[in-house]
């Protein structure tokens, strides 16, 4: 049932910003449905758009907004994350990224001093992942109309014609790869905001992926498909991945890499890891026999010390994300449902 | 992680469940034994232990998930309570999706109304506080195990004179729903594993009518594997030795025998037993906490007026025969049909403790 049929008067709720089932649905009853092309209708991370420009390469095109609160968290800040995220897009889909845009919603009375400093960091973020800003827009809105900062960042990259990526492509054997600790951003806006109190060190994974992923697709061909999994968390994109396929996916919960911190805020505040944002994180299906070089090459990059194998795909279970607990037993992974926290991207 | 991980060590909880077995395999009947609480029901789902039990050993739900035993007239006030225009609600996270008659706190934040979730009644007094020219009201939900904390919190208003902050009080104590239980002749039990965080609170011997009166084995656990997984084994030994039933603590490390005193004078100082509503279970003698008079001004029952509607219970949901544990969620016509975590017709879908949330969730059913 799409949300276009049900009762009128509904209304957004958070839960539908979550990244988790309800967003699934109403992008897909609402959006999709109008917008229907071939393009779009990948539902991917990014667009692959083809040939365009005439040398065989494929264009890759993404957007995305960011209204993270607060501004300025542990790890990064939202002009770092405005970059990273919209990279990070394009490169889970193979992409070399090359340009993007960047749209600024205000609201007045927003000190000139804090846009400076998300701008150097926009700035520092877009060399460290050699793309440029080529365009931008700048509105501002009367005082209570946004909060402080909103920003959206498009972007466009080029994707080798020699590489294919999709979700036909995974086969059952295959290994799911995770470049690190899962978690520590959604982690660290949440103690950053300060309602609870919490004291930690915890910093945000935000980062450009574009780098390790480059070395990765470098060392083997039998990469099948990747993504960043953010809001979320790993459990929903790996449940995007499994929906409706062929396969299942088994996750390992012994090994998950997962910070104590992260761990001890989890247990303290009744969040689930698995359900928590990255922004510096890609889980990668790769085929079994390439799987030890493709994690070699992801340990030998400074955003993939902590690089593990985290699970399998499966012929069994199609369709669903399950997970063997540390004691042995299996146990479902759903797709985030409701909102977990907002505004975390 | 230091005090965490000890309790989940794979090769001691298989230590565990090899001598849960070797006990059930000397019966030849199925023991039935029941989790009275949410974190415990939630505990063993994440961890899948019902499949690691086997067959003869049957673990039921009760009804120690506090979202999941308010009744609907108590939503239907607090929702009618957040659509006044001064009204600030303040409440534990997992009030928010829980259907009312017709609305939800949820869908009232999207309509408008101000509704903070905290994670302690003393932020809310803080709201109460920063907001001076708004009624701030706390939803007080749970049992023995956050009424302390909701009592403290109203004899500090009253000591600081925070004139708008106000308690809605649905708190509840779980002996008396126990008592309800082991008369209720449609239920057939075992055994009871004890809640670990209640029990902190009240400690051993509010229990012991059961053992005593009813012969019933009762075992205050903790809340990882192992500590449920051994809870689960003293109950087989109490069954198995027939050495007569008794009271025994699993949970040591956190509850003591005579419970926690200052906590239970807080709450005997603020609140008051009185009869009250559970969902699935109908009205308990003495099961509820009211405000006492002397802390009335504090009471948002009694002073705010509130046109609270005509209260519905939903049509074809099980949720009272899952929260007395005599059916299960797979039992209910509506499970992950009509009734999904997104959408929930009844409490056990939406509150994170919930039986069928749980099973949900997890994949038992």
């Amino acid at each position: 049932m799409g949300i276009t049929e049900k009762i009128a008067g509904e209304k957004i709720t958070l839960a539908h910003g979550s990244g988790g089932i309800q967003m699934h649905n109403l992008i897909r009853s609402l959006f999709q449905k109008r917008f229907r092309n071939e393009w779009l209708d990948q539902m991917s991370d990014s667009a692959v758009i083809g040939n365009p420009v005439g040398d065989g390469d494929a264009l890759c095109f993404t957007t995305d907004s960011y209204v993270v609160s607060p501004l300025f968290f542990p790890g990064g800040d939202i002009g770092k994350l405005a970059v990273c995220g919209t990279v990070n897009d394009l490169a889970v889909e193979g992409a070399t990224p090359l340009f993007l845009s960047c749209g600024f919603i205000v609201e007045e009375g927003c000190e000139i001093l804090v846009l400076e400093k998300v701008a150097d960091s926009m700035a520092d973020a877009a060399r460290a992942a050699g793309v440029k800003i080529v365009a931008g827009d700048f509105k501002v809105v009367e005082k209570g109309k946004a909060d402080s900062i909103f920003i959206n960042t498009s972007g466009i990259g080029r994707r080798s014609r020699s590489r294919c990526f999709g979700r036909e492509h995974i086969r059952a054997g295959d290994k799911v790869l995770i470049n690190g600790f899962i978690g520590e951003h959604g982690a660290a806006v949440m103690a950053a905001r300060g309602n609870f109190d919490l004291q930690s060190d915890i910093k945000s994974d935000c980062a450009p992926l574009n780098g390790i992923i480059s070395d990765m697709l470098a060392v083997s061909e039998g990469i099948r498909f990747m993504r960043d999994p953010t809001r979320g968390g790993i459990a929903t994109t790996l449940n995007e991945i499994a929906e409706g396929a062929n396969f299942g996916i088994t996750l390992d919960e012994a090994a998950l890499p997962l910070r104590d911190d992260v761990k001890a805020a989890c247990e303290i505040l009744g969040f689930d890891p698995l359900y928590l944002a990255n922004e510096g994180k890609v889980i990668a299906i790769v085929s079994a026999e390439d799987s030890s070089c493709v994690l070699d090459a992801m340990r030998s990059h400074t955003l993939g010390r902590e690089s593990r194998i985290i699970g399998e795909v499966t012929a069994s279970h199609a369709g669903r994300v399950v997970m063997k607990t540390l004691l042995g037993a299996h146990r479902i992974i759903d797709m985030l449902s409701g909102e977990q926290l907002p505004r975390i991207c | 992680m230091k005090y965490l991980d000890e309790y989940r060590d794979p090769a001691l909880a298989h230590r565990i469940l090899d001598k849960i077995a070797e006990a059930c395999g000397e019966r030849s009947e199925l023991a039935a034994i029941m989790e009275v609480c949410g974190t415990h029901t939630m505990s063993i789902a994440r961890a899948g232990l019902r499949s690691l039990l086997g067959e003869n050993l049957r673990l039921l739900s009760g009804p120690g998930c506090p979202v999941c035993v308010t009744p609907n007239d108590y939503l239907d006030r607090a929702i009618a309570i957040a659509r006044q225009r001064d009204a600030i609600i303040a409440t534990f996270g997992d009030m928010m999706k829980v259907p009312g008659s017709s609305s939800s706190l949820y869908q009232e934040r999207g309509n408008g109304a101000r509704i903070e979730m905290v994670y302690s009644p003393l932020d809310a007094l803080k709201i109460a506080e920063q907001n001076p020219l708004n009624k701030v009201i706390f939803l007080g939900v749970g049992f023995e195990t956050t009424a302390p904390t909701v009592a403290a919190t109203l004899a500090k208003a009253r000591a600081d004179g925070v004139k708008n902050f106000f308690v809605l009080c649905g708190h509840k104590i779980v002996p008396p729903a126990l008592f309800a239980l082991v008369n209720d002749p449609e239920l057939k039990l075992d055994g009871f594993l004890c809640p670990g965080h209640v029990s902190a609170i009240i400690g051993s011997r509010p229990y012991e009518f059961i053992a005593r009166d009813y012969g019933l084995p009762c075992v205050i656990a903790g809340f990882e594997p192992l500590d449920i997984l051994q809870g689960i084994w003293m109950i087989l030994r109490q069954i198995i030795e027939k050495r007569g039933a008794s009271v025994e603590i699993q949970y040591s490390r956190a509850v003591a025998a005579e419970g926690n005193p200052k906590a239970a004078a807080f709450m005997e100082k603020v609140f008051e037993p009185v009869d009250s509503i559970w969902r699935g279970l109908g009205k308990i003698p003495a099961s509820g906490l009211a405000i006492k008079e002397e802390f009335g001004d504090w009471d948002a029952a009694r002073v705010i007026q509130a046109d609270v509607g005509e209260t519905r219970e939903p049509a074809g949901c099980i949720c009272g025969m899952i929260l007395r544990g005599v059916r299960l969620p797979m039992d209910c016509p509506l499970f992950r049909k009509t009734c999904t975590p997104e959408n929930p017709v009844g409490a056990c879908m939406v509150s994170s403790e919930g039986t069928c949330a749980a099973y949900y969730k997890y994949g038992n059913g």
